[in-house]
């Protein structure tokens, strides 16, 4: 049989997505329920003086009005930082309480303070307008920069510094540095984006007066994470009378990963008010509050010799978390980060130092990428401008300063199991036609136009686990995953994975491993995920763990199936367990043409005997059915790998940047399904380039978000991008048995620093902050012929 | 979205009838019902003007082409008459917002709410466009009073569009790269009479620059262009463009048209 692991399955999604098929959480409906509408602080900051629900409750079709006092009185948590980092002087970091519904103050342009229930969305929104909120209005703080001199936001919080963390040793820093021929300096912002997934976010509450469960359907990437914190430390209700369900999700980007307000209001409420509850969020309040990503300012340094070679590195980032700290906001600029920003690179010493502060914007979380887009942003650009100063190829200074060898013990944290960084480079380079760069770039100067061309080696540390090491470093939880394999006695599977797809296609590719595992038709491959009810717990996906985590449970609950299977085949063919071998979904007696198919031993666990004598498949003591579980937890991260390229073309005039080529050769690891993968990048580098040339998400000093709609946050569109050109090597990850590393995010790691090396390559050189747009670019053209002209 | 009374006129006198101060037409609805949506307007009553068969249909004369005023910008698009007569009118309906907006948006409805980014406006201006009315005949250079103000009065019904046919014209618009709206538009159009530059986007509201106009009248060519600036002191600033490089995008545009011409 061949292997499915590496062929190009169609995806199993594709009819229900492609054909309007797929089931939101949106589409839900609960007879009876009523609609939830959220009263929001139209301020930045400000302290809340009253409020008066008293003529909004008389409204038409009003059902209940909740405050923060109700939320209060009820003793209802708020939402958490689920990492604890610490300051390089040992401090614990500094987190303020984030209750579900602001009571006393609030921080952000969005900050939910009531909600109304109501017979119709139309007469809750009405009679949000009748809600009375006096508001002392302060001065907001939304300069990154300068937000450690200003007022403090959040009692206590002094400087509105969360943590001012470290990595790494100064003092070998400092010696690397004084033994430089050249330091080279670097400033920085990494652009605040909005992840902005398809289906907005939205939630349906469920609860039963008779057996007091509450049952949320929500938009998550990890419904058992958000049971368990909605429960653990909402105190809505215990693990057991709480069932999420993450039904189809359109998209996440770590935007999902959250619990957010509106689902421990909403559970909370229909218990109260004794109705379902249904919430759908409009744009405008994805804009203004779901999760942002990236927004870092950094002064970076490079200590070299003038042959190029690397001796040491410097990071200095304050960070935004926004007006709260959530569930990965406090280690995505961290650790996600801080080990990262040396590159794929032999670093002899280094330091990353961050400030991550609160400022009177939206929180800041994972997106896509997560710490490491703009740790090889950092690091990318740094190398560009050490090639540029130095006079060596870019592609030839990174060569000099790959690792030879694997393991490679990286500066900071990680210590890589596998990789060849030369191979993919070279690779890239012939895929891009590099050596022609020259004569293109000449074709478009008689043209008018500036051709440039970038280069980015990137590495990232993904498939996030193992439990110790990220215990150790500050998770509130174990990042392992889990799976369940049920076969059911006429010989279809299903698995249930703790992994969750919102646009992944697990039912595709978990399905290829199973099938391969297990010797059946890839048909007979159900795979569920999504409810809390359905499997024992699951860590959700996020950091491109998915694969790496999620499939290799997959993989040791079949090994366990066929394990059993084997006993209960030498049983039936009386033969000793040791001989049976299992191969293409056949139980086998070595040396004999004695065999039993899967499906055959299946049958036998459920129907152990036969009529008219006690006689049974089942070896003595073993119980009938056929079904494991496994929870799995890798030795280590995952470590993909790759070198993009891409060419872009200025115009002088009007300062558009085309991007006109764009090579991906990325190292995966074992590949399961090409078409996914690719789909995988091809997104990935669709949102990094939106990073680099058009994603903005900008607050005015009053921290009100003026790119607040798709009128003005420009999100990259088809016409933005050329054709990806992929290619692929692969050594194998030695950390779990298929040798998968995780692909979810590499395009959003690599393309921004690629896209941004090449405009500014076709700039000669001069900086331009992301993102590159027309206006910046033009003045920097402009910049460009004066000096030209001074030269001649 | 608020409560309103939907009415479908059968023509522009019951149209003009059921208007009041608190009433809109409907047209295409791709203006005014993203705007209740989102709560920015509330009326009492909406007017459907799509069926009254006046505001219909296309006529090309011997020195015009005549838009009736509920005609979509993808139909404008895709006229065969249009595409021959006045190319670059074609061109501008196919470069409106997405094929949605295209389908539903129409010509009276873009020239009465004269929004400042708004394409067709410049089109009105360069073309020497007569607005028809249920009342009167107005032109262009006195219809477009300021940003979203035009010269209609209350109940007033705009029934066909007028442009006239030039020797030679060119649109060529810088999109938002956000909304694609114009972030500057110029409009470029060669008549017997001498040449109309009209802009969008760069300004409250769509003008003919006369310093282009005059320049290219006198010698129709970009290199005539060549190194002119132009005063920014009153044009937008938003984040997408500054009024200093709005200006210089209107040069730029402006050589583009004369070339594509
Ligand atoms: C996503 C999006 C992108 C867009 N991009 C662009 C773009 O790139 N360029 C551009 O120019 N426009 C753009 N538009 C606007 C679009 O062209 C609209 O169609 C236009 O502004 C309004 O036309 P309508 O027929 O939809 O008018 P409606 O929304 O129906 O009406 C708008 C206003 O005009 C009045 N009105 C309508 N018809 C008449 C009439 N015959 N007489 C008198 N008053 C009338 C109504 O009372 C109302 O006040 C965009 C719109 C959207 C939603």
């Amino acid at each position: 049989m061949a292997s499915l692991v590496g062929s190009r399955v169609e995806r199993k999604e594709d009819k229900r997505f492609l054909t309007g098929k797929g089931r939101y959480t949106a589409d839900i409906n609960i007879a009876n329920q009523t609609y939830a509408y959220f009263v929001r602080s139209p301020h930045a900051r400000a302290k809340i003086k009253k409020i008066d629900t008293s003529k909004a409750l008389k409204a038409s079709g009003v059902v209940d009005i909740l405050t923060g006092e109700h939320i209060a009185n009820d003793k209802i948590g708020g939402l958490i930082a689920g990492w604890a980092i610490r300051s390089e002087d040992g401090s614990e970091m500094k987190c303020p309480p984030n209750p579900p519904l602001a009571k006393d103050n609030v921080n952000f342009v969005g900050d939910p303070i009531a909600v109304i229930f109501a017979e119709s969305l139309e007469e809750a929104r009405a009679a949000s307008e009748l809600v009375k909120i006096d508001y002392k209005v302060l001065k907001a703080i939304t300069n990154l920069s300068e937000t450690m001199n200003s007022e403090t936001i959040h009692e206590g919080i002094d400087k509105n510094l969360c943590y001012d963390w470290l990595l790494g040793d100064r003092q070998k820093v400092k010696e690397a540095f004084e033994k430089a021929d050249k330091i080279i300096k670097l400033d920085i912002t990494n652009n605040r984006l909005v992840p902005n997934a398809m289906e907005p976010r939205a939630c349906v509450i469920d609860y039963n007066t008779a057996s007091e469960e509450i049952t949320c359907y929500t938009t998550s990437q990890n419904p058992h994470l958000s049971r368990l914190i909605m429960s653990a430390f909402g105190g809505v209700a215990p693990e057991h009378k709480l069932r999420v369900v993450a039904p189809d999700v359109g998209g996440g980007f770590g935007s999902k990963i959250n619990l957010y307000n509106e689902e421990i209001v909403c559970s909370w409420a229909s218990k109260k008010i004794e109705r379902p509850i249904k919430w759908v969020a409009e744009r405008t309040e994805s804009f203004l509050t779901d999760t942002h990503g990236r927004d870092h300012v950094t002064h970076a340094e490079l200590a070299v010799t003038n042959e190029g070679k690397f001796l040491g590195f410097k990071n200095e980032t304050i960070a935004n978390l926004g007006a709260y700290a959530r569930v990965f906001g406090t280690v995505t600029p961290t650790y996600l980060f801080g080990p990262c920003a040396t590159g794929v690179y032999v670093m002899p010493a280094a330091y990353s130092n961050v400030k991550a502060v609160y400022t009177n914007t939206a929180p800041v979380d994972a997106y896509r990428g997560a710490g490491r887009p703009e740790a090889t942003y950092t690091i990318e650009r740094l190398v560009d401008k050490a090639a540029i100063e130095l006079g060596i190829d870019p592609i030839e200074i990174r060569k000099k300063n790959f690792p030879t060898e694997f393991p490679f013990k990286q500066t900071l944290v990680h210590q890589v199991d596998s990789g060849d960084y030369f191979a993919g480079l070279e690779k890239a380079k012939q895929m891009s036609d590099y050596d022609g760069f020259a004569s293109r770039k000449k074709d478009s100067e008689k043209r008018g136009k500036l051709r440039g061309i970038g280069v980015t080696t990137y590495f990232e540390a993904c498939g996030i686990a193992p439990s110790p090491v990220v215990m150790m470093l500050g998770c509130g939880v174990g990042l392992w995953e889990s799976a369940e394999v049920r076969f059911n006695p006429t010989g279809q599977v299903t698995v249930y994975t703790g992994s969750h797809s919102h646009g992944q296609s697990h039912q595709t590719t978990f399905a290829q491993i199973a099938a391969d595992e297990l010797g059946v038709p890839i048909e007979n491959v159900d795979i569920v995920h999504g409810d809390t009810d359905k499997g024992t717990f699951g860590m959700g996906t996020y950091g491109s763990r998915s694969l790496t985590v999620g499939g290799i449970a997959i993989v040791n609950a079949c090994k366990k199936i066929v394990e059993k299977g084997k006993r209960v085949a030498a049983k039936m063919l009386e033969a000793s367990p040791e001989d049976v071998e299992f191969k293409d979904g056949e139980f086998v007696v070595a040396k004999s043409n004695k065999k039993k198919t899967i499906g055959e031993v299946a049958f036998a666990c459920y129907l152990p005997g036969v009529r008219d004598e006690v006689k049974s498949p089942l070896p003595e003591g073993e119980e009938p059915g056929l079904k494991e579980s496994a929870f799995f937890d890798p030795a280590n991260f995952s470590f993909p790998a790759g070198s993009h390229i891409a060419e872009v073309e200025i115009d002088p005039e009007t300062g558009d940047v085309k991007l006109d080529k764009y090579t991906a050769v990325d190292d995966f690891g074992t590949i399961v399904n090409p078409i996914i993968v690719e789909g995988q990048v091809h997104g990935g580098i669709a949102q990094g380039v939106g990073q680099a040339l058009t994603e903005n998400a900008e607050y005015d000093e009053t921290g009100q978000l003026i790119t607040a709609s798709y009128m003005d946050y420009t999100m990259p569109r088809a016409d933005n991008l050329p054709n990806f050109n992929l290619g692929f090597t692969c050594t194998k990850a030695t950390t779990n048995p298929l040798g998968v590393k995780g692909c979810g995010e590499a395009g959003a790691i690599a393309a921004p620093p690629t896209v941004m090396n090449a405009v500014i390559n076709a700039l000669d050189g001069q900086e331009i902050q992301m993102p590159a747009t027309a206006e910046k670019v033009w003045k920097a053209c402009k910049n460009l012929k004066k000096s030209n002209s001074k030269a001649a | 979205m608020k409560n309103f009374n939907y009415h479908c006129a059968k023509d522009s006198k019951e149209a003009s009838k059921l208007s009041s101060t608190n009433s809109a037409f409907l047209a295409g609805g791709m203006t005014t019902i993203p705007s209740m949506k989102l709560g920015l307007a509330t009326y009492k009553d909406i007017i459907d003007i799509k069926r009254i068969k006046k505001l219909a249909g296309i006529k090309v004369a011997s020195k015009s082409v005549i838009i009736g005023s509920i005609t979509t910008h993808s139909e404008v698009a895709n006229s065969k008459e249009i595409k021959k007569k006045i190319p670059s009118l074609a061109s501008l309906a196919e470069g409106i917002g997405d094929p949605q907006v295209r389908n539903r948006g129409t010509i009276g409805g873009s020239i009465a709410n004269n929004d400042p980014s708004a394409d067709y406006p410049s089109a009105c201006i360069a073309l020497d466009a007569i607005i028809h009315t249920n009342e009167r005949k107005i032109e262009s250079s006195k219809f477009f009073k300021g940003m979203f103000e035009t010269a209609l009065k209350k109940g007033e019904l705009i029934e066909a569009v007028e442009f006239k046919i030039p020797e030679k014209s060119s649109y060529q618009k810088y999109p938002n790269p956000a909304s694609r709206y114009a972030v500057v538009g110029v409009y470029v159009a060669k008549h017997k009479s001498g040449v109309n530059v009209a802009i969008t986007g760069a300004k409250s509201c769509v003008y003919n620059d006369k310093d282009l106009s005059k320049v290219l009248s006198s010698s129709f060519s970009s290199t005539a262009l060549e190194g002119m600036t132009l005063n920014s002191s009153d044009m937008n600033s938003d984040i997408h463009a500054s009024a200093e490089f709005r200006a210089s995008l209107i040069v730029t545009h402006a050589k583009k048209a004369v070339e594509a011409c």
